[in-house]
């Protein structure tokens, strides 16, 4: 009989001494323990410009002063929106220093997501990193009158603005100097009130299913997990992280502002979005954190670079790569490395693994997290082969991002690890897991009903479905309610299928389907980038997404893909049966616009099953293409409509007792 | 070169006086540059044909015409590449008829061509820095040495650089050669070299040709802010019609060398003149 319970003692650490129970009251700590040392950097007009302690909490509390001369009251929601920027971390810690809770938003959503957040959390402040956020931000205002005032930090296309509403950071900041010298002293006073059990921060989950729900997280769930986590990890004030996930993620929240805060840690800002890779490479973080779709970008990009190099460089790259996979999968499974394997390790060491390391950015990395999903073996297998210490992490935004981690010496393919400390785990009949901790959010922002749902007696439903294994690590098989059987009964977990077929670096997405069917059937993503380059030095013409993904070309490499997935699902007696037979490959990329996956890039399977349904059909019968019609939102919200015929392909799948 | 009083400092009023000029259409204030019936020869063909124009300070001035009609000829003439064989130029009111384009480019003018000419094997950024040569000062030497005041100066033009790049959004490509590039960023850059310059004039060469759609409204807001947040005067030849209309201030229509139309879009628009030019019909 399993295990179904695991629990990591407690340390003590859950008390809070009052003196340092919030952020604003750490970060007045922080400047008398670390003053001049460098708080946070921003790249901008292409220089790292750097800000101390000092000028975080000199900053910060200007903007605080400047909220508190407008009419900011505590318990006021600020919304916060934009690209990572020193100054919407500085404008979350002033709305805390004033007893308001900080709302941050995904940048990129869309007005109608923003309306309903903005007005579900009654925010009556947004600070906003510039002119594009506005715009969205003056639409939702006309609708939602209680939002008083829109900040903005990028005066850029702004200055013939006339809203009353509308004020820049710097004039914000300004009359935060005059409220000041009128106020002294109002600044202090106020963070002096802050206390543990305060909400610091509501964090609206993405949601694979409904409307966003606002995840109510305390000071004492963030500071006793962030330094649970610390303390685990050994993190210290010479760490370096990068800011360039969504604020609006708790992971963001958690790594590049309350650890920061907490160890006193550098967190960077990259140029803009477009640039993190370059940005990620001049930094060298040794602390990092990334989905498993942004190690699979990474790792994309620089295997174009490899397919681009001259034969012999190229040959020399693919052959230490296999050697490195090779050995590293042995490491994970605890078998001994032949000494011939290990020798020619160490050159590869130096040819290969270590230039190619500091390529990626990763050269100083020394600790680096997935989370957020399952990651595929074979790119986990592949960071790991190149030496950097990747671990799985797991958690979600109701447990204050942190769960389980894996140990140094302990990380394994298929798990996400032990307990952090503090934290109990139950997995109950069901296979659903339970966990409780000091995390554990305090609710769902207006919201009891679901709050009841999720929450009781301190115990949370993950929604995930896991099992203990015999040495006490949790493993993550695929969300509870997805995990299911084909009509022959074998086990069909899609998640675990799509993550193999997207470690392909010609696949994006993919969203496999087979629930009570006779087999399990894809439908695909090319990734533009790569298919692009690989068609262009075959010199194949395309002129749109459309037209590439449906070139016979195309579907033959993408074939190949799925073969070789099918075979490595050999090695694995309960999914053996559960090999792609038919698949097809999307006229149009999956949209967060079109709410086909989320804004972290998660697929939402029921809704594309049921806006595909003919797609999902054709796979199903004898056809060998179907026609479609799907309707598309552009970025600036209008609606629109692609047409396309699709074609559908069988795949290879390999019997039980072929070579593998 | 460096004798001009105040040349390459010489800055456009804000976009308020701008507006103003162009409120009242007759402009008190005197055009930024008057060109007074030039015509221009190439062997036994009139390019351009008495043609006079002038831009004025602030505006987005579109020059349309059918293909041949001389738009780029004229543009060439006021950037002095071509001497006109009659008629005279005034930027600023000076004549400057007679000046060769490294001259005019003094002046406080630049432009783009209509194919992308670009260093390709030189970095987007070096290529920018090149728009700024005309503002460097200081002897071989010390340049070669990069030290003292080569070294200050050559921080003083990055930075003002940098701003351009952070302006135009070109931050990810910094560092990539130019003819790496796709076309609609070489584009981007090319107009970022123009904009170092510190123009007063900037003459833009068909800035949209060959783009898709999202690549012209990117290009339309970026002309629009440069014209917003610098204040640079800007004269664009452009077929892409939507675009004339929606971001220019002004519209001359140029057919067989000479101006047949000149005025605000809209009425340029309902010219019959300009109908017919561009429906093609006959002319004998």
């Amino acid at each position: 009989m399993a295990p179904t319970e695991l629990s990591q003692p407690t340390n003590g650490s859950a008390h809070l001494d009052p003196t340092g129970d919030t952020f604003p009251k750490l970060l007045l700590r922080n400047v008398e323990r670390f003053g001049d040392k460098v708080a946070i950097r921003e790249k901008d007009y292409g220089i790292w410009q750097s800000y101390s302690w000092r000028e975080y909490l000199a900053q910060a509390r200007l903007i605080a002063l400047g909220l508190a001369a407008v009419g900011f009251k505590r318990g006021d929601k600020t919304a916060i929106v934009g690209d990572n920027r020193p100054q919407l971390y500085w404008a979350m810690l002033a709305t805390q220093a004033l007893g308001g809770v900080p709302v941050p938003l995904y940048q990129d959503s869309i007005e109608k997501e923003m309306e309903f957040i903005v007005d579900h959390a009654e925010a009556r402040f947004a600070i906003v990193e510039d002119q594009e956020q506005v715009d969205k931000l003056l639409q939702v205002q006309a609708r939602c009158p209680r939002l008083e005032r829109i900040v903005y930090d990028d005066p850029r296309g702004l200055q013939h603005y006339e809203d009353a509403g509308i004020v820049s950071l710097a004039a914000l900041q300004e009359l935060g100097r005059r409220f000041d010298q009128e106020h002294p002293g109002y600044f202090e006073r106020e963070v002096a009130q802050g206390q543990a059990d305060d909400v610091a921060i509501i964090c609206y989950t993405s949601g694979t299913t409904g409307q966003p729900k606002g995840t109510m997280l305390s000071f004492r769930n963030l500071i006793v997990t962030g330094r649970n986590a610390i303390a685990y990890e050994g993190l210290r004030a010479s760490d370096e992280v990068v800011a360039y996930l969504p604020m609006a993620w708790i992971g963001d929240h958690m790594f590049s502002f309350a650890q920061s805060i907490l160890t006193g840690f550098t967190t960077n800002c990259p140029e803009s979005p477009a640039t993190v890779l370059q940005d990620l490479r001049e930094i060298g973080p040794t602390y990092f954190f990334a989905p498993p779709g942004i190690y699979q970008r990474i790792l994309t990009t620089a295997m174009i670079r490899i397919e681009d190099c001259a034969g012999p460089k190229r040959r020399m790259v693919r052959f230490f790569l296999d050697l490195a996979r090779r050995v590293e999968r042995r490491r994970l499974a605890g078998k001994p490395v032949p000494p011939g394997e290990r020798l020619l390790h160490a050159v590869g060491r130096v040819l290969v693994y270590g230039p190619l390391r500091d390529n990626l950015g990763m050269s100083k990395v020394r600790l680096a997290y997935t989370a957020g999903e399952a990651i595929g073996p074979e790119l986990f297998e592949f960071y790991r082969a190149l030496g950097v210490n990747m671990k799985q992490l797991y958690g979600m935004t109701e447990s204050s991002a942190l769960i389980c981690i894996q140990r140094d010496g302990e990380v394994r393919l298929d798990t996400v690890g032990t307990p952090l400390t503090d934290v109990e785990i139950r997995v109950d009949p069901s296979g659903e897991v339970l966990y409780r901790s000091p995390g554990v959010f305090v609710g769902y922002y207006k919201n009891p009903e679901a709050t009841q749902q999720t929450k009781e007696d301190g115990w949370v439903r993950s929604g995930d479905a896991g099992i203990i294994d015999k040495d006490g690590h949790l493993r993550i098989i695929d969300r509870a309610r997805d995990v299911g059987r084909l009509a022959d009964g074998t086990l069909f977990a899609p998640k675990y299928l799509e993550n193999k077929l997207k470690f392909s670096p010609y696949i994006r997405e993919a969203v496999c389907v087979g629930q009570d069917r006779p087999f399990v059937a894809a439908l695909l993503n090319i990734d533009v980038t790569a298919v692009g380059s690989w068609a262009e030095r075959r010199g194949l013409a395309y002129t749109s997404y459309t037209d590439l993904s449906q070139k016979p070309e195309v579907y033959e490499l993408v074939r190949e893909e799925v073969a070789r997935m099918n075979r490595s699902l050999l090695d694995e007696p309960q999914l053996r049966g559960a090999q792609v037979r038919r698949f097809l490959m999307l006229h149009k990329e999956l949209d967060p616009d079109d709410q086909e996956i989320t804004r972290t890039r998660k697929v939402r399977r029921g809704f594309i099953a049921e806006k595909y349904a003919t797609l999902v059909d054709a796979l199903y019968s004898d056809e060998d293409h179907v026609s479609v019609e799907a309707k598309v939102t552009y970025e600036d919200g209008r609606i629109g409509t692609v047409r396309a015929d699709v074609r559908i392909r069988e795949a290879e799948v390999f019997a039980s007792g072929a070579p593998a | 070169m460096s004798g001009e009083p105040g040349a390459g400092t010489l800055r456009a009023p804000r976009r308020a006086a701008g507006f103003a000029a162009r409120a009242d259409g007759t402009s008190g204030e005197k055009p930024l540059l008057e060109v007074e019936r030039i015509s221009v020869r190439f062997g036994a063909v009139l390019a351009l044909n008495q043609v006079s124009l002038d831009v004025r300070r602030g505006e987005i001035l579109a020059i349309i015409g059918p293909n041949g009609a001389g738009k780029t000829t004229l543009l060439n003439v006021i950037s002095g590449f071509y001497q006109p064989y009659e008629g005279r130029i005034l930027f600023e009111g000076r004549d400057r008829t007679h000046l060769r384009a490294p001259d005019v480019a003094a002046l406080g003018l630049a432009r783009t061509f209509q194919n992308v000419a670009l260093f390709r094997g030189m970095t987007v950024l070096d290529n920018i820095m090149t728009g700024r040569l005309l503002k460097m000062r200081g002897s071989f030497l010390w340049e070669a040495l990069y030290w003292g005041p080569a070294r200050r100066q050559e921080l003083e033009h990055r930075a003002f650089v940098e701003r351009i790049i952070d302006f135009l959004e070109i931050q990810a490509i910094r560092k990539t050669p130019a003819g790496r590039l796709p076309y609609g960023l070489q584009k981007r850059v090319e107009l970022a070299r123009a904009l170092a310059a510190e123009p007063t004039l900037l003459l833009l060469d068909e800035p949209m040709a060959g783009m898709n759609v999202e690549e012209k409204e990117d290009m339309c807001r970026f002309i629009l802010d440069v014209n917003d947040e610098f204040g640079t005067t800007i004269a664009l030849i452009e077929h892409d019609m939507s675009v004339v209309m929606d971001i220019s201030d002004r519209v001359a229509v140029l057919d067989y060398g000479r101006k047949i139309a000149d005025g605000a879009p809209a009425d340029v628009r309902a010219n019959p003149a300009v109908i017919h030019a561009y429906l093609g019909v006959h002319h004998e």
